[in-house]
């Protein structure tokens, strides 16, 4: 493949110093509203795609602050033709801080040597949402973007005509020039800026997309990253890069418990460490108070060794609460019983019930699932600089509008006075969805007077993290004497991320029940999902695929099991449950459907069962494997994208694993940067191989147990999988586009423990794996 | 005073001796190539070289490398062109990037050591660097070519 290797134009962030690229940043900022010239917003009311215009609907007019179609807000032309795009979405490792820059470059026929991305603040009225989360940006900008960048052409395309007196119709806008091919002429999108900003912005429905066949870039995968080159070289430059002049270092002592407080603290020994210059209390929120802060004492210090130093001297005395009793062991035990009991049913098809009680056999699995850390290698970090009525914020945050949101609130200034930059995320994965960090660097830079970084150490991350959930998935299969699953019943026990903004939240909401619960796919006539009470004992939020891991791993897991009862090969266990090619519409009230309208968004099992058999050819179900090793499969739709994945694992005598080959088919419908897509995926299967062997969040006495890599493993390259394939389902010609940051992780766990009972016999049902293949 | 040479140039230091050489070089020097992940020498992404050996900035103190040569992913190579960096952009290692500096140091530390190494040896040689958004496969890769040639 050919990648760009002139990455000099590409840079987001100046390579200069931060202090000058402060300045660069604001002055850029102006030739944006400059570049195509009007300023003052023309933002077009969100949702703004039609049925006419396009074959499909999103979601995205219904995200917060939906979704501005405005040229002039997104694109600038330099009279040396250099073209600024913008990227308003948080760039974590998924590659979005390319990929939509260069959906506007393709439309626009900007060339992409020539193009240059620099980094949105946080300011939704003005870009639209942006949370980047749920695996959405492409799926809800792929059209936005695109009808950004044919504004922008023809803009361009128009002032052109007008130089050479000629219809518009006789003019087109090819690789960075308009030409006019009757008369020969030819003009650089530099030369036309000036003029192309007088132009009156073209109305969206009336503009012409490109045809998929005339691309150049999307769909090609030969784009490298545009931060490529700087992350090679140190330069590129995520939160804890950023230093402003006077800036104070500050590493915080938090609550060691949930909701706990300080009762007293002892600053001397602290103050006696070199480099340790304050001692100080940080505001903190009762639990739950959504991303506000735990509080605790600050150390603050000349740099973040003596502040890391100064904190770990600190004397403390802490008030636990009531979470003080959270204990991991006595709550599996409470899941696990709650599992065994009726609970608030949340989708009935038929009589489970009945059917179940006249099944010829009924299989049963009962799963479960540790709390995960984050554990992103970029630990939270913020810096900020508060001064008056004024703050600014450089963050590696996920949702910069809601940074600043609640940098406003937290500090009672108004939102326009917070200004939020967006550095580089160091992984993300959900963690740096909530902003907590962003708020503590805001109050300690208020009560300073200056600039502050704090900056959390590993230990901070994995003690204080919003975590991902715990839960217990008790599934009970009804088989009929053909060995036909004919009942269903599905137990999900979980505290739910609503505990986290509102206290005592004990039940899913819609949109944790719509990951892999109640949007089940199977061709069953019986089904009861049911959702029984759990409460929460500390922060729980969302982790990359959130709820889609332990509902994916419990139903594809079942259907491994399923498969050994009846004495059936796994894949054909799996497509006879998915059954006939149709679309799914489960009797459910708020289906979530991740927030997609069902009409383009549907449970379409046609392509469920293509990503199965794809993988299965691709990846060669049931070839012959050496002794100790075994295939397995598993299937899951999420983020309204289809992925199936085989894992070939081996086990040796001592109970050793080691993964040799991973396939995966991804279905993501109309894609952009088929390269990234498969970074992604190979990824993904990183993490799921983590959390299957190793992940676990643990608590005793309201405190979190892990502290770092040693005890919160993460998996290695000396044991990660030595071939991982991944396979990309061409989109048909109106396919939206769907999710892919997240939807590589939740099949391979369950894939992981198919494939070990091929190999050994023996069914894995608990998280993480840790030795118990070594029994 | 400390004095240690880093990439190439004197620095010196009065401070606390015991400083960990991590935090001079990001808070003190101002190099921030070189990333602070766990503190613990778990994670490998604050690898640096001291002489031709890869080397933890983030247990190893300032008084530690006193007199010695210290070389940041910042000095690696003038314009970023040394063979690691350039089979890392020819294979598009990073997702994230955070752990990548750490990781191409580790890497450019074996090939010095080893400028041949077989695929399990860049395994073992690399397992001490984590990265979470698991970019393994590529990293592999990306050493294997840089050992054959870019």
């Amino acid at each position: 493949m050919n990648f760009i290797d002139n990455p000099g134009k590409l840079h987001g962030f100046e390579k200069t110093g931060f202090e000058k690229n402060i300045k660069i940043e604001k002055v850029s900022r102006r030739s944006i509203l400059k570049g195509l010239g009007i300023t003052g917003g023309f933002v077009l009311a969100a949702p703004v795609m039609s049925r006419q215009a396009f074959a499909y609907e999103t979601g995205a007019g219904k995200m917060p602050h939906g979704v501005v179609v405005d040229p002039r807000v997104f694109v600038a032309v330099g009279p040396d033709g250099i073209v600024t795009i913008l990227a308003h979405r948080s760039e974590m490792g998924t590659g979005v801080r390319t990929s939509l820059p260069l959906i506007v470059a393709e439309e626009m026929e900007a060339d992409w040597s020539r193009v240059k991305v620099k980094q949105a603040h946080g300011d939704e009225v003005k870009f639209g949402n942006q949370d980047t989360d749920g695996s959405r940006s492409t799926r809800h900008y792929l059209i936005p973007m695109r009808q950004i960048g044919a504004a922008a052409r023809t803009m361009l395309e128009q002032a052109a005509a007008k130089r050479w007196g000629v219809p518009a119709t006789e003019v087109k806008a090819v690789n960075h020039e308009v030409v006019h091919s009757a008369s020969g002429r030819k003009l650089g999108f530099g030369e036309l800026a000036a003029d192309a900003a007088k132009e009156s912005m073209p109305s969206i429905e009336g503009l012409k997309l490109k045809d998929p066949k005339d691309f150049r870039y999307l769909g090609k995968g030969q784009v490298g990253i545009v931060d490529l080159h700087d992350i090679t070289t140190g330069k590129a430059l995520y939160g804890a890069d950023v230093r402003l002049p006077g800036m104070k270092y500050a590493v915080i002592a938090r609550p060691p418990v949930t909701g706990g407080k300080l009762v007293s603290f002892d600053p001397d020994t602290a103050l006696k460490i070199p480099g340790v210059e304050k001692v100080m209390k940080v505001q903190g929120w009762p639990w739950p108070s959504k991303f506000q802060p735990l509080g605790g004492v600050a150390v603050i210090a000349r740099n973040t060794g003596a502040a890391i130093k100064g904190r770990d001297a600190l004397k403390l005395t802490w008030d636990d609460g009531a979470n003080g009793k959270y204990d991991s062991v006595a709550y599996r035990k409470e899941l696990e019983e709650a599992s065994r009991k009726p609970g608030l049913v949340v989708r009935a098809e038929g009589d489970a019930d009945a059917a179940l009680k006249t099944a010829d056999k009924v299989v049963v699995g009962e799963y479960y699932l540790p709390h995960l850390a984050h554990a992103s290698m970029e630990p939270p970090v913020a810096v900020a600089d508060v001064k008056g009525d004024k703050a600014e914020i450089w963050a590696p945050v996920q949702s910069p509008g809601g940074t600043r949101e609640d940098v406003a609130k937290t500090l009672g200034i108004p939102e326009g006075n917070v200004t939020v930059n967006v550095t580089l995320l160091g992984g993300g994965f959900g963690r740096k969805s909530k902003c907590d960090f962003a708020l503590e660097a805001a109050l300690l830079s208020k009560e300073l007077g200056a600039p502050v970084k704090v900056q959390w150490t590993r230990e901070d991350d994995v003690h204080h993290d919003f975590l991902h959930t715990v839960s217990v998935e008790r599934i009970e299969a009804g088989l009929d004497k053909s060995g036909k699953v004919i009942a269903w019943r599905h137990r999900s026990v979980a505290p739910t991320i609503a505990s986290t903004f509102a206290a005592g939240a004990k039940h899913a909401a819609p949109f944790e029940l719509g990951m892999g619960l109640v949007d089940m796919p199977f061709e069953i006539a019986n089904i009861s999902c049911e959702n029984p009470e759990a409460a929460a004992f500390t922060r729980i939020g969302w982790f990359r695929s959130v709820s889609n891991i332990p509902r994916a791993f419990a139903v594809q897991s079942m259907v491994g099991e399923i498969a050994a009862a009846t004495g059936r090969d796994q894949k054909e266990t799996l497509l006879a449950l998915i059954g006939s090619p149709r679309i799914v519409k489960p009797a459910v009230k708020d289906m979530w459907n991740y927030g997609e309208p069902q009409d383009s968004y549907p449970i379409d099992t046609a392509r469920l069962r293509k990503v199965v058999e794809l993988v299965a050819e691709k990846g060669e179900w049931g070839r012959q494997v050496p002794k100790g090793h075994g295939l397995g499969i598993a299937v899951h739709r999420s983020f309204v994208s289809y992925i199936a994945t085989i894992v070939e694992v081996a086990v040796d005598d001592k109970g050793k694993l080691t993964v040799p080959r991973v396939d995966t088919a991804i279905d993501c419908g109309t894609y952009v940067n088929p390269e990234r897509i498969a970074s992604q995926i190979e990824g993904a299967a990183i993490m799921g191989l983590s959390l299957a062997k190793y992940g676990e969040i643990s608590f005793k006495d309201g405190k979190v147990q892990q502290k770092n890599f040693d005890d919160f493993q993460v998996v290695r390259i000396d044991e990660s999988p030595a071939l991982t394939n991944v396979y990309i389902v061409p989109p048909g010609p109106d396919t939206p586009p769907s999710g892919v940051g997240e939807p590589g992780v939740p099949p391979f766990a369950p894939a992981l423990m198919n494939a070990i009972f091929a190999a050994t016999g023996k069914r894995i049902r608990s998280l993480p794996l840790g030795k118990q293949l070594e029994a | 005073m400390i004095k240690v040479k880093i990439n190439g140039q004197e620095q010196s230091w009065d401070g606390d001796p015991d400083l960990p050489l991590l935090w001079f070089l990001r808070d003190e020097a101002g190099l921030t190539g070189t990333k602070f992940g766990c503190g613990q020498a778990l994670c490998g992404s604050c690898t640096v070289i001291v002489d031709k050996e890869a080397v933890r900035s983030c247990i190893t103190s300032i008084n530690d490398v006193a007199g010695r040569e210290v070389t940041t992913i910042e000095g690696l190579h003038p314009n970023g062109d040394h063979p690691v960096q350039k089979a890392w952009r020819q294979v598009n290692v990073p997702q994230c990037g955070f752990c990548q500096a750490g990781q191409i140091m580790q890497a450019a530390a074996l090939l010095m050591d080893n400028p041949k190494p077989s695929h399990d040896q860049i395994r073992e040689a690399m397992s001490g660097n984590i990265c979470r958004c698991g970019c393994y496969q590529r990293i592999e890769n990306a050493v294997h070519l840089a050992s054959t040639g870019v």
